[in-house]
């Protein structure tokens, strides 16, 4: 990471003391445990407020949450994450960061390489790559399960799609530090992370102009966009970084999650491995209890929810993760139930901007966990090691160490 | 038991595939991934229990069934 002392660091924030009239989720104490915070909000108002980011709202229940993600009229997503300024848009991500009316054609554009259907002809090379991480690491009875495990498999699973060597992820590592923790509050290091990212992918892209292939990035540049044209450069390249951002340490969170809670819950895993056909529907208990995203959205005209007013010139943190602990939609909400029948979790998020990767990710989860389970049934956390969480908009353990084998 | 009928409003879907998911017999997806009901939505015998789930499980609220 770079440490450049010329770096515009942006004022460290006061410490938060009143969470429901000056919230922050880049607070350390928020970062390591949220959910008591989200109960404090949600027993104060459906909707609270902090001066902090330049004005930001917080839905703190499900109907909330839902009644911004349905209404793109009051709500623009052309800013999604929750920063410290507000500097001009430049670098677009479509469809994420798209409004009606050039969101569907934008989305309709990426939705058929992530069906189930393309996922299972995908499923074979993720599970081979789970198992190239669990021998590199299985004979020394422990691990960081994040750094060693998580992390690296959905950055090759999306290096496999966009037919990029997988060796490269490294780098989509680096990015999205930079991109999504370090530039909350470091527009030095965001910026310099999307030129990086975007210069990688220019030379990609005029590679793949001479010589096409099955990839996404050639099947991006063979898309037609509304009006029958090809999509601009921009276009997908825009698209590209959306990919990459949103695809990696989102699902390595998710996975990690999983592991965590499987470390520390051995009834919970000693009933997967004698049921593996149950794992799809502890994966949807996963993602509703430790799902990992936030997103945000811009008011643009004020309007009213639940009650509550809102006015423009606001950001709103679109907190899927706390609406999926609402005790209102979910009974025993702070409990994680791994056989929960009914489960509509917004993990994926609600309305027009669900996760276009859920398929991808759904996939990644299960053959994750699956192969970790066949391979290291038995493991726990490492008392002497600590277990920490992401900072902003994606949560998830960053360092899992585990004991497993003759540590178990 | 009555007889049960399904129905995925195009509308409301968002593709999140959960129906396909838990009752594929029921359900199939386009090529965007959004989802429609197999055939004219009539749920075979035996299959009631996963027409509810699905319908318990759509984060849309997008499936409905109706009992003839």
């Amino acid at each position: 990471m770079s440490d450049s002392p010329s770096a515009s660091y942006l004022p460290e924030h006061p410490p938060v003391s009143d969470w429901v009239h000056d919230f922050d989720h880049t607070d350390p104490v928020w970062t390591d445990d949220p959910f008591p915070i989200w109960e404090t909000l949600r027993a104060a108002s459906p909707v609270v407020h902090t001066e902090r980011f330049l004005g930001c709202y917080m839905p703190t229940t499900y109907q909330a949450v839902k009644e911004i993600a349905y209404d793109t009229e009051h709500f623009s997503s052309r800013r999604v994450i929750v920063r410290d300024i507000r500097p001009e848009i430049t670098a677009r991500a479509p469809p994420i960061t798209s409004d009606p009316p050039e969101h569907k054609p934008a989305k309709q554009v990426l939705l058929p390489p992530f069906t189930p259907d393309a996922m299972k002809r995908l499923e074979p090379r993720v599970r081979a790559i789970c198992n190239e991480l669990i021998d590199e690491f299985i004979a020394d009875d422990h691990c960081d399960a994040a750094a060693r495990y998580t992390k690296h498999i959905p950055v090759r699973a999306i290096a496999h799609m966009l037919g990029i060597p997988e060796k490269d992820g490294d780098l989509f590592i680096k990015w999205i530090h930079q991109i999504l923790e370090l530039g909350i509050k470091n527009e030095d290091e965001l910026m310099n992370g999307v030129r990086e990212m975007t210069g990688y992918f220019v030379a990609h892209l005029e590679q793949r102009k001479l010589e096409p292939g099955d990839d996404l990035i050639s099947q991006l540049l063979r898309a037609k966009g509304p009006g029958g044209q090809p999509l601009t450069d921009e276009h997908v390249l825009g698209s590209l970084r959306l990919l990459l951002i949103a695809g990696i340490d989102t699902t390595w969170s998710a996975i990690g999650s999983s592991l965590w809670h499987l470390a520390k819950t051995p009834a919970d895993r000693e009933r997967l491995i004698a049921e593996p056909a149950m794992i799809p529907t502890a994966i949807e208990e996963f993602l509703r209890a430790y799902s990992p995203v936030t997103m945000a959205r811009e008011v643009m005209k004020e309007t009213t929810i639940s009650g509550c007013p809102v006015k423009a010139g606001n950001m709103v943190l679109l907190s899927f993760p706390a609406a999926n602990r609402d005790p209102a939609m979910f009974p025993d909400a702070d409990k994680v139930v791994i056989d929960r029948k009914e489960n509509r979790h917004a993990a994926f998020g609600l309305g027009i901007h669900r996760c276009v990767g859920s398929n991808l990710a759904r996939m990644e989860m299960q053959v994750a966990i699956e192969e970790w389970l066949k391979r290291i049934p038995d493991f726990r956390l490492d008392p002497a090691g600590k277990v920490t969480w992401s900072e902003g908009t994606v949560r998830g353990p960053r360092q899992l160490p585990v004991l497993f084998g003759n540590n178990a | 038991m009555s007889k049960l009928r399904i129905r995925v409003d195009q509308d409301k879907c968002q593709g999140h595939a959960r129906c396909k998911s838990l009752a594929p017999e029921l359900f199939e997806l386009d090529e965007y991934g959004n989802a429609h009901e197999v055939g004219d939505g009539t749920v075979p015998a035996g299959l009631e229990d996963k027409a509810w789930l699905a319908q318990t499980n759509c984060p849309e609220i997008a499936i409905e069934v109706t009992e003839e």
